[in-house]
């Protein structure tokens, strides 16, 4: 039985469940899928061949800041090499009561993530009976994205963006990760992801600081379309089968998702304005 | 060369409880008891960051009476289990009986083989969906575990406070004000002196809260519910 090991091993008695699972079930954490050695590296012709085609990959999310804290938004699609995977995938996590991170990259490893940070961020608030500060959740967040450059080398590459409201601050923030676990604070927005260049280069050009909540509801989309229609690999909005981005909105009194009728309203009007300019 | 002398395992186990319950006897109680929308905890703990109730997980909450040092191990352990559970499994899989039964076990175990027990009585407890499917769960130092309907209560003096819960409860569930009141007045009823609000720590297990439903309730919070 787990918890009568650790109540005699006192180093177990820390407030991280990553490290408690790395001590008691080793097995259940993502590095274990090696088992503990590190593999061959792939090469990049191994790629281009379509080793990775049978692996689900999700695509682009982004993160703005508006006048009452941040959004963070994400398409729907993921893909298996050239084939479609599925067109309904959740990218936008909550991961506490003031957070929330989306994911780009293998989606199986991506999913993982979010729930073991998730759990982490709860356990340290239970044990320790306050929340991490947003600077602390956004420093372990790249911790455990460190813990993953074994899969990188894998090519299962699991890039998070991570948003959060900083109560002490009162403000937004959003932090963007490389492979390694770098960790850097973005001041107004970002995008990763096969699209995160289009829509970033769309939300930079009508981008204002401190915009109302509506005015970034729409930039979001309006940067998600552009992601789709340059991208392969990202989802436009299905409106034949009344499929949208999914959003989160993040200010002082937490996370709240913004409800799929106004983004499907939002979305049609977008659709109408987009095919006047055609 | 010194004669080990002889103690009898009746004898061992009397002193061991006896010893425990002293412990016991000198913790702050700590009652819960259902009311309309789910289940109130109120403490006799005057300190306001060291708590006696606290969060496990989605529908949980956990109470311990006695030494705090040996509590806190204890609702350490018991949140470990959970989120493990919850991480393996599925969030709904992880019961209070499952952890009641582990507690009961390591309490045991703990009493029967360590030659200190530990001096505590834990209370655990778990929100329904619907009024009456509440769970209570009580253990105490030797590992034995009781298994409670509508309204328990641990620490010193648990059995007065018992008795004062059961004179004037109606068969109807409570609202929030009343349920409180009427733990606050037994409590007065065992202490001598009266119950003065900053020397309280309640909290709840709210069946309307999505996800997480454990909440407390800050002073000021409780202050106007009971005027």
């Amino acid at each position: 039985m787990e918890w009568m090991k650790s109540l005699q091993s006192p180093h177990v008695q820390c407030s991280s469940f990553f490290d408690y699972l790395l001590q008691t079930r080793p097995e259940l954490t993502p590095a274990a899928r090696w088992g503990g050695s590190l593999p061959a590296p792939v090469s990049a012709e191994d790629v281009q061949r379509g080793y990775l085609a049978s692996i689900t990959h999700g695509t682009t999310v982004l993160g703005i800041k508006y006048d009452q804290g941040v959004l963070i938004a994400g398409d729907r699609q993921a893909t298996e090499g050239y084939q479609l995977a599925t067109r309904t995938m959740e990218k936008v996590f909550k991961t506490d009561s003031h957070s929330a991170m989306a994911i780009a990259g293998a989606a199986g490893p991506c999913i993982e993530m979010a729930k073991l940070f998730s759990v982490e961020l709860e356990h340290y608030e239970k044990i320790d009976g306050v929340q991490l500060s947003c600077v602390g959740k956004a420093n372990r967040l790249g911790q455990m994205v460190k813990a993953n450059l074994p899969m990188v080398m894998q090519g299962l590459v699991v890039i998070p963006l991570f948003v959060g409201f900083d109560t002490k601050l009162g403000q937004g923030r959003i932090f963007k990760y490389d492979v390694t676990g770098g960790r850097y604070e973005e001041t107004d927005y970002h995008s990763i992801g096969s699209g995160g260049k289009d829509a970033k280069v769309t939300i930079k050009e009508r981008y204002r600081r401190n915009l109302p909540e509506e005015d970034t509801i729409r930039l979001a989309l309006q940067a998600l379309f552009s992601a789709a229609e340059e991208d392969v690999g990202t989802g436009g909005p299905d409106i034949l089968r009344r499929i949208f981005p999914t959003m989160k909105l993040i200010d002082l009194d937490g996370v709240r998702d913004v409800e799929e009728p106004r983004v499907a309203s939002m979305c049609d009007e977008l659709a109408r304005v987009r095919a006047r300019q055609d | 060369m010194s004669m080990p002398y002889y103690v009898s395992p009746e004898q061992l186990m009397q002193d061991k409880a006896e010893y425990a319950k002293k412990g016991i006897a000198k913790g702050r109680s700590v009652i819960a008891m259902e009311y309309q929308d789910g289940v109130l905890f109120v403490a006799d703990n005057p300190s306001t960051s060291l708590f006696k109730v606290s969060e496990i997980y989605d529908n949980i909450a956990f109470s311990g009476a006695g030494k705090y040092s040996e509590f806190e191990h204890l609702r350490k352990a018991g949140i470990q289990h959970a989120d493990l559970k919850g991480f393996m499994y599925s969030r709904e899989d992880v019961t209070a009986r499952s952890l009641a039964n582990g507690y009961s076990q390591t309490l045991g175990t703990i009493f029967s083989q360590e030659m200190k027990p530990f001096e505590v009585e834990i209370l655990l407890a778990q929100v329904g969906e619907q009024p009456g499917e509440n769970e209570f769960f009580r253990i105490v130092f030797d590992g034995t575990i009781f298994h409670e309907r509508s309204f328990v209560a641990i620490g010193g003096r648990s059995e007065a406070l018992l008795a004062a819960l059961q004179q004037g409860a109606g068969d109807q569930l409570l609202d929030i004000k009343s349920a409180l009141k009427h733990c606050v007045n037994a409590l007065k009823t065992v202490s001598e002196q009266d119950v003065a609000p900053n020397g309280l720590e309640v909290a709840l297990l709210d069946r309307l809260r999505p996800g997480r439903k454990f909440r407390r309730l800050s002073q000021d919070d409780f202050s106007s519910l009971l005027s």
